[in-house]
């Protein structure tokens, strides 16, 4: 297991050193002179001279190159261009918000999306299961923004069963009064496809040997289903989840930006409006980071949670 | 042995069918696939349509009164369109009492709205032209009139089955332009998408080595970074934006899946005899690639084709709702569901029911007619479902 970790680990040095550069290139390249975009409007030829000289833009290529590597590794990107708050200290204060409205919706999500997914298993080519496909099709083909627009317009405007938008600093008036709907309508959108996913892996399972063993032993139905087949194909839904928790933290930045939620999301949704380079580029290159490291361990979850698996 | 010789023969006399004339087989045997192959192809027919001109082209155009709700929502209720339906005139003349639940903020922002409208509307025509936007704004004016003269009985109720926006244009023919472009730009960043995914993983299964682990280090690099973060930083660095822009950035952030699809079936297709023999006739590596290969990938390009088209639709929408896709000028379901959130606060739900209708119509069409066709082409999997009980 160390000797895999430690392999893997090695092996995420060039995808590292390969984001570096994509990043590197699009904003010092094809994005044009960031001196520019920093100065804005109203620059001189001066202005913009001081600027190139303090982002290192005089300097040749490899050492601006150099400059961005020493951000990456020192987790130092300066300040962000527009509210000239350092980047690093912008992540902290932004990530509470995230994690608040995260991380109860993705637990009830699973746990929702996969027990429906062994009953639509159970219920296999019956006329609810084929009847509930169709309407998960549907449903997934409804933009996220036309749930979002009705559910904040008739739950919380119209009804006035939950405030409208907003956030406060305390966790817990968080999670009882703002995030509620925020979670809800999370949990409809990624109700449908979600169960889809799960139910294919819960009928991979289905499809097993040992389910026919199981049977052939005498067991019910719903034993076999709710105690075999659930905790088998818990395994490759935890891998599902752990490896996609970092792009999760995006995820969510539609339902931050209706509801008015101070999480990740909707920071770099205003840095993209805003042209805020470092931002863009800090988020990028540490949340590929972040999801190699996930990916990593969502594998060694898989081969704790089924020792079938060796680790190659 | 002349019955085993005529056992084996009797196939024989069946016509050989090709893998395509199979799969048209069974998927014809498949309602819901036909059923939605035709729904997709009104929704093209209509995309070409409206791209060539012959229809909704006069979707930028004030064709009624403004905020207008659908012909058959205004005929269906009696009581109303009295409330539901101001007459212009009033609304935009002298407020009656029974107006005083419209906000004057609202009015005051829609007339700078059309204001500007108009006078972006009259930069457009030459100098020469100068008889024309005069023209149009008394054709307007007349319309407005006609408009609160008779709610019921004027002309345009009958054909603006969607209503109108806020600048009394055709909500349906506004649907109908944003149909086409929608489905353009997802068709063509699938398209783009396809190709890069297609041509890397061909080259890169094919020849192995180097190639290989240059397209999978690519691939790494690629699928390290969240795609909505990618898409978002290269939107923030093109800066420009426009239909290309988003073609451009779906296109060059969702090939990963093709490429890995593709690269499989390239590494699997070379060891096949058919190919060993092209090889051995002299076919060059291009040649045995596109010639040999590739109708026997094409059928996994067809689907990964498809499912693209769904994802970049849904993705275009969101773009522009951002704002990052396409501009105020031009219209898409995205910048629809933008103006229908502010309408909808204000009571104005249709054109918010047009664009979703028509996005979940052609969307839900197109998903299941990619079920279908991954059904059809691909047996196995009809197979491995039908082994289960």
């Amino acid at each position: 297991m160390g000797a895999y970790v430690v392999r893997r680990l090695w092996q995420m040095v060039p995808t590292l050193i390969g984001v570096i550069l994509l990043v590197f290139f699009l904003f010092n390249w094809v994005g044009g002179d960031p001196a520019y975009v920093l100065a804005g409007l109203f620059s001189n030829d001066a202005q913009i001279e001081a600027i190139r000289r303090e982002l290192g833009l005089d300097q040749p290529l490899w050492v601006q190159l150099w400059i961005f590597v020493q951000q990456v590794v020192t987790f130092d990107f300066g300040n962000s261009w527009t509210s000239g708050e350092p980047v690093s200290s912008l992540f902290l204060s932004r990530l509470p918000a995230t994690i608040t409205l995260l991380l109860p919706l993705l637990v009830i999500e699973t746990v929702l999306c996969l027990a429906l997914a062994v009953l639509l298993a159970w219920l296999r080519g019956e006329l609810i299961d084929r009847v509930t496909m169709v309407i998960f099709t549907t449903a997934m083909s409804v933009s996220i923004l036309v749930f979002i627009i009705l559910g904040q317009y008739f739950l919380a405007y119209r009804w006035g069963l939950f405030p409208v938008q907003g956030w406060s600093d305390d966790l817990w008036t968080n999670l009882t009064r703002y995030a509620p709907l925020p979670i809800l309508l999370g949990l409809l959108v990624s109700i449908a496809p979600n169960t889809r996913l799960f139910r294919s892996f819960v009928i991979e399972e289905v499809n097993q040997e040992y389910v026919r063993t199981a049977y052939a032993k005498g067991l019910s139905r719903r034993r076999v289903l709710f105690v075999h087949v659930l905790r088998n194909s818990m395994i490759p839904v935890i891998t599902f989840v752990v490896s996609n928790l970092p792009a999760l933290l995006l995820g969510s930045f539609l339902l931050e930006r209706f509801f008015g939620i101070p999480g990740m999301g909707r920071e770099i949704i205003l840095a993209v409006e805003r042209s805020d380079f470092p931002v863009i580029k800090a988020t990028t290159v540490y949340l590929a980071i972040a999801t190699m490291l996930f990916n990593l361990l969502g594998d060694l979850l898989y081969q704790v949670t089924d020792p079938r698996v060796e680790l190659k | 042995m002349n019955a085993v010789l005529s056992k084996n023969n009797a196939p024989v006399a069946e016509p050989v069918r090709s893998m395509w004339q199979l799969a048209l087989r069974r998927f014809r045997a498949d309602r819901i696939g036909v059923v939605s192959a035709v729904v997709v192809l009104a929704g093209l027919l209509l995309c070409l349509a409206s791209a060539a001109g012959w229809m909704a082209s006069a979707w930028n155009q004030e064709v009624g009164p403004s905020d207008r709700p659908p012909a058959w929502w205004v005929s269906g209720s009696a009581a109303e369109p009295s409330s539901a339906q101001p007459g212009t005139l009033a609304k935009k003349g002298a407020a009656t009492p029974t107006d005083i639940e419209d906000p004057i903020a609202a009015e005051l922002q829609e007339a700078a709205l059309s204001i500007g409208r108009q006078s972006s509307q009259r930069r457009e025509p030459t100098p020469t032209d100068i008889v024309d936007p005069i023209e149009a704004e008394l054709a307007q004016a007349r319309q407005q009139v006609t408009g609160s003269a008779g709610p019921s009985i004027g002309l345009g109720d009958a054909t603006l089955w969607m209503g109108t926006d806020k600048w009394g244009r055709d909500v349906l023919a506004k649907t109908i332009k944003g149909a086409q472009t929608s489905i353009l730009v997802g068709l063509s960043a699938a398209l783009m998408a396809t190709l890069i995914g297609a041509m890397l993983g061909a080259v890169t299964g094919w020849f192995g080595g180097w190639a290989d682990d240059l397209g999978n280090w690519v691939y790494n690099v690629i699928n390290a970074i969240p795609s909505i973060l990618l898409i978002l930083a290269i939107a923030a660095v093109l800066g420009t934006k426009g239909e290309w822009a988003i073609v451009l950035i779906l296109g060059l952030t969702s090939w990963t899946g093709v490429y890995r699809l593709m690269r499989g079936e390239y590494m699997k297709q070379r060891q096949r005899e058919y190919v060993r023999a092209a090889e051995a006739i002299g076919a060059s590596s291009w040649r045995q690639i596109f010639v040999h290969v590739l109708p026997n990938v094409s059928h996994v390009l067809l689907v990964q084709f498809s499912l693209l088209t769904v994802a970049c639709i849904k993705a275009e929408v969101i773009l522009s709702y951002l704002g990052f896709g396409v501009p105020v000028d031009g219209v898409s379901w995205g910048t629809m569901l933008t103006e229908a959130q502010n309408d909808l606060l204000v009571g104005k739900w249709w054109q918010l029911l047009s664009a979703t209708l028509a996005m979940s119509i052609f969307v839900t069409a197109l998903s299941l007619l990619t079920d279908a066709l991954r059904d059809a082409l691909d047996p196995r999997i009809v197979q491995q479902g039908g082994q289960d009980v």
